[in-house]
């Protein structure tokens, strides 16, 4: 009997034992989930903490994974989705937006959110005094910007101008809290950042307070922190992930995409076409000091054109990016799902068509040189920074198209300074390759391009009058897009604004990139995508894989 | 036994020297397919019978680019080197000669010439040159800055040399006879600085030679297609792919071997000097 009771309490004790192994093993697989450090680099010190202040990609990296929005634009599927708002509405006149919010929020500190700290955002946002560059996308017109609040949830902005985009245009702010007195480090974003070490790292650590949660409840993030390690080198950049220092690259050059594909093609990620272009254009300043001649040349629309349609996108496009781009249509990517003119086809390359054209605009080619109508050899210089092998490759490649119709081209690197100079201060160049970088689908962002009374309305920058039709159509155009809050009618605009770019060439679109990225294989749950942040735009929902967690399961 | 070693490996050095330049100059010949015709099909192709070192990022050949690019370093390289000797020897050797206020005022514009960040000053000189300029001139104009720059450190050894000659016996036997400053600058004083003239022009040309490939690694050397050294080791900077394709090292070896032949040929001009 006492032998059996003595059995009995051994196979109790055992029973026990191995219930509480189980146990630690479902904790240990539990915790997996909520475990765990992602590594990436960032590619330059962040030069603020303040999202409203945010200019620079370091530091749009860190709002992006701090930062609490109202609304958020899904990086897959590129729709709008509720964050801190349950809904929004905006008027018919594009000039006020209208958030529920969502109750019981707090900030990372613990301060309750409310409507209170949408309208002290909203405030902060639209100070003169602050130059807020995210502010001023919403700078639609004079006049001040009024929050009413309607009640703890319910919040209406009024503009003093339509605003294009209005609802799009709120996933970039991140909200502020009104009474923390941790001012902009309390945050309602996944991650809350816990420690900065200038020109090394800066650590983000799990915002204990966020809202989400995923399908079966589990609090949001999962990943304990994430660690960015300031990294401006791309060879050391991609040395660290061959070395699983760090879990992901957000963006890769072609050249380390094919050759990481090569020994490890399940790391890399082509997204396909991103929203990024690169483009050449020629100086159409009328008071540039440039030959009279070139000037010529440089206002033709069909000399355009037949540059245009003399070089090889395709080539560039295969040999360049390794075929990591695709000949680009117009100005605007395929990427860009909503506001891609689906009618417009890429340019087809024809050294015979460009100079027939060429030829019917007077031009002549004599002993391998095209001449103008005036005998002038038709030669001329394209400049782009220094430092930047694709496109010193571009050029080259563009320079052995042309010399196919005769044209002398003459390829030319400047530093950065110099060649902004050139561009925007003395007028000094004949041609410019440089890229463009898109962040924002909406085309109101391209604004500032498009107007002829831009600056940044690259080939004749500043016009006091639009000098050609063209031009004050496209100003007519994107106007009447911005102050339009129809969906249907914006696109029309918009579309009509891409024909004409494309027949009138003021930018000859060169190529578009694929986004291309490398994710560890112990990073669960990435889906790379073309918009930024390409890799980590999901990152509450990021796993690591953990090798305690990997034995456990 | 040391010294006839010596004069082997020197032997050496003159023989590769040969080889290279002979190559460089043959560069028609030997490579007829040209340093600018893009094999687009062929484009980062490794090495084979039609392409002996592969081809580059858009399909040139990278031989045909060595040779023509040597030939271009090779060549403009002790032009530049000539040019800067020269200035070195009428303004250092006229100072040192002249002596005095003179000496110091050529010696601070020497230092203040030295203390300028030549690097940020090629650049910004690079940066308002015409833009219209076909690759030759580029090539010229590179060259030339270099020339014009790069006098400065020459000036100081050879202002030191001249002023030690003022100073000597037979320069005041012959002011004691005499002789008319002009003529005894140039009767007396420069034969006897030949030895350093010597010596400042092999030591510039492996300097201009790294300083072109340093500028055409930031991209504001030689203008593209024409090729140079400083181009051709522009494909190095991606250290993580360059270790699979060995024969993207052959540019930086033929640097390396052609500058430490000059270094070689170069001891033997030190000891003249000496």
């Amino acid at each position: 009997m006492t032998d059996l009771q003595g059995r009995l309490a051994v196979m109790e004790t055992t029973c026990r034992k191995i219930l509480l192994g189980i146990a630690c093993l479902g904790i240990l697989a539990g915790s997996a989930l909520a475990q765990g450090e992602l590594r990436f680099c960032l590619r330059s010190e962040p030069k603020t903490f303040d999202p409203l202040q945010v200019e620079d990609e370091s530091s749009g990296a860190i709002r992006y994974l701090t930062g609490g929005v109202l609304v958020r634009l899904n990086r897959q599927t590129q729709a709008l989705e509720p964050e801190l708002a349950q809904s929004w509405k905006v008027s018919k006149d594009g000039k006020q937006i209208t958030f529920k919010l969502r109750s019981g929020l707090s900030f990372s500190d613990g301060t309750a959110f409310s409507a209170e700290d949408v309208a002290y955002t909203v405030k902060q946002l639209m100070d003169p005094a602050l130059h807020s560059p995210t502010g001023d996308t919403f700078r639609s017109g004079p006049g001040n910007v009024e929050t009413n609040i309607i009640s703890a949830t319910q919040i209406s902005i009024t503009f003093p101008a339509p605003v294009a985009g209005l609802d799009r245009q709120f996933d970039q702010v991140a909200i502020l809290s009104a009474h923390s007195a941790k001012k902009e480090m309390a945050v309602l974003g996944p991650f809350m950042v816990s420690d900065y070490k200038p020109g090394s790292t800066v650590l983000l650590k799990r915002n204990p307070n966020y809202w989400k949660t995923d399908a079966q409840g589990r609090k949001l993030p999962y990943l304990d922190s994430i660690k960015l390690d300031i990294q401006p080198n791309r060879d050391v950049e991609m040395l660290r992930f061959k070395r699983g220092e760090i879990d992901l690259i957000n963006t890769l050059d072609s050249e380390y995409f094919d050759k990481l594909a090569a020994t490890s093609p399940q790391l890399v990620h082509d997204a396909g076409p991103s929203l990024d272009s690169e483009q050449m254009w020629f100086n159409e300043v009328a008071r540039a000091p440039l030959p009279a001649y070139k000037k010529t040349w440089f206002r033709s629309a069909n000399f355009r054109r037949a540059i245009s349609a003399a070089i090889n996108r395709d080539d560039l496009a295969r040999v360049v990016f390794r075929g990591h781009a695709q000949a680009a249509v117009g100005p605007v990517s395929p990427a860009n799902k909503f506001w891609f003119n689906a009618r417009l086809k890429p340019e087809t390359h024809s050294s015979d068509a460009a100079l027939k054209a060429l030829q019917g605009e007077g031009f002549r080619l004599e002993n391998g040189t095209l001449k103008d109508v005036g005998g002038n050899a038709v030669v001329f210089s394209i400049i782009t920074n220094s430092g930047n092998k694709y496109r010193e490759r571009m050029a080259t490649m563009i320079q052995e198209d042309l010399q196919k119709i005769g044209i002398q081209v003459n390829v030319v690197t400047l530093d950065f300074p110099s060649l902004i100079e050139r561009m925007t201060q003395t007028f000094d160049y004949e041609a410019v390759l440089l890229g463009l970088t898109n962040v924002g689908l909406d085309p109101s962002e391209q604004m500032n391009v498009w107007l002829s009374s831009s600056e940044n309305h690259q080939w004749n920058p500043s016009e006091k009058t639009p000098e050609t039709a063209w031009e004050a159509e496209i100003d007519r155009l994107m106007r009447a897009q911005a102050s339009s809050a129809d969906a249907k009618k914006r696109k029309e605009s918009f579309d009509r604004v891409q024909e004409i770019a494309v027949e009138q060439a003021p930018f000859i679109y060169l190529v578009n990139r694929n986004a291309l990225s490398a994710v560890a294989a112990t990073v669960q749950g990435a889906t790379p995508v073309i918009l930024v942040p390409q890799t980590y735009w999901d990152a509450d929902r990021l796993t690591i894989e953990q090798q305690g967690a990997t034995a456990a399961k | 036994m040391s010294i006839s070693r010596t004069n082997i490996w020197r032997g050496l050095a003159c023989a590769v020297l040969l080889l290279v330049v002979s190559a460089s100059l043959a560069a028609n010949w030997l490579a007829p397919a040209g340093y600018a015709k893009q094999y687009r099909e062929a484009a980062d192709a490794s090495p084979s019978r039609q392409h002996w070192l592969g081809t580059d990022e858009i399909g040139r050949d990278r031989f045909a680019r060595v040779l023509y690019g040597t030939r271009i370093s090779l060549l403009l390289a002790p032009a530049a080197a000539l040019l800067s000797t020269l200035m070195a020897a009428l303004i250092g050797g006229l100072a040192g000669y002249l002596g005095g206020g003179w000496a110091r005022c050529a010696m601070a514009v020497t230092d203040l010439f030295l203390s300028l960040p030549w690097l940020f000053l090629l650049i910004t000189v690079r940066a308002v040159m015409p833009l219209n300029v076909s690759p030759m001139v580029s090539v010229l104009v590179t060259f030339l800055m270099l020339g014009l720059l790069g006098w400065t450190s020459a000036a100081r050894v050879l202002c030191s040399t001249a002023g030690s000659l003022r100073d000597s016996d037979f320069v005041r036997q012959a002011k004691a006879s005499g002789i008319p400053g002009t003529r005894l600058f140039w009767i007396h004083v420069l034969p006897n600085l030949k030895p350093v003239l010597y010596a400042q022009f092999w030591i510039s040309i492996p300097a201009f030679i790294l300083s072109e490939a340093n500028l055409g690694i930031l991209g504001l050397g030689v203008a593209e297609p024409m090729p140079s050294w400083g181009s051709l080791l522009k494909e190095l900077e991606g250290l993580v792919s360059v270790g699979e394709e060995p024969w993207k090292f052959v540019p930086l070896i033929l640097l390396v071997v052609v500058v430490t032949s000059f270094q070689l040929v170069l001891s033997k001009q030190d000891e003249v000097a000496a």
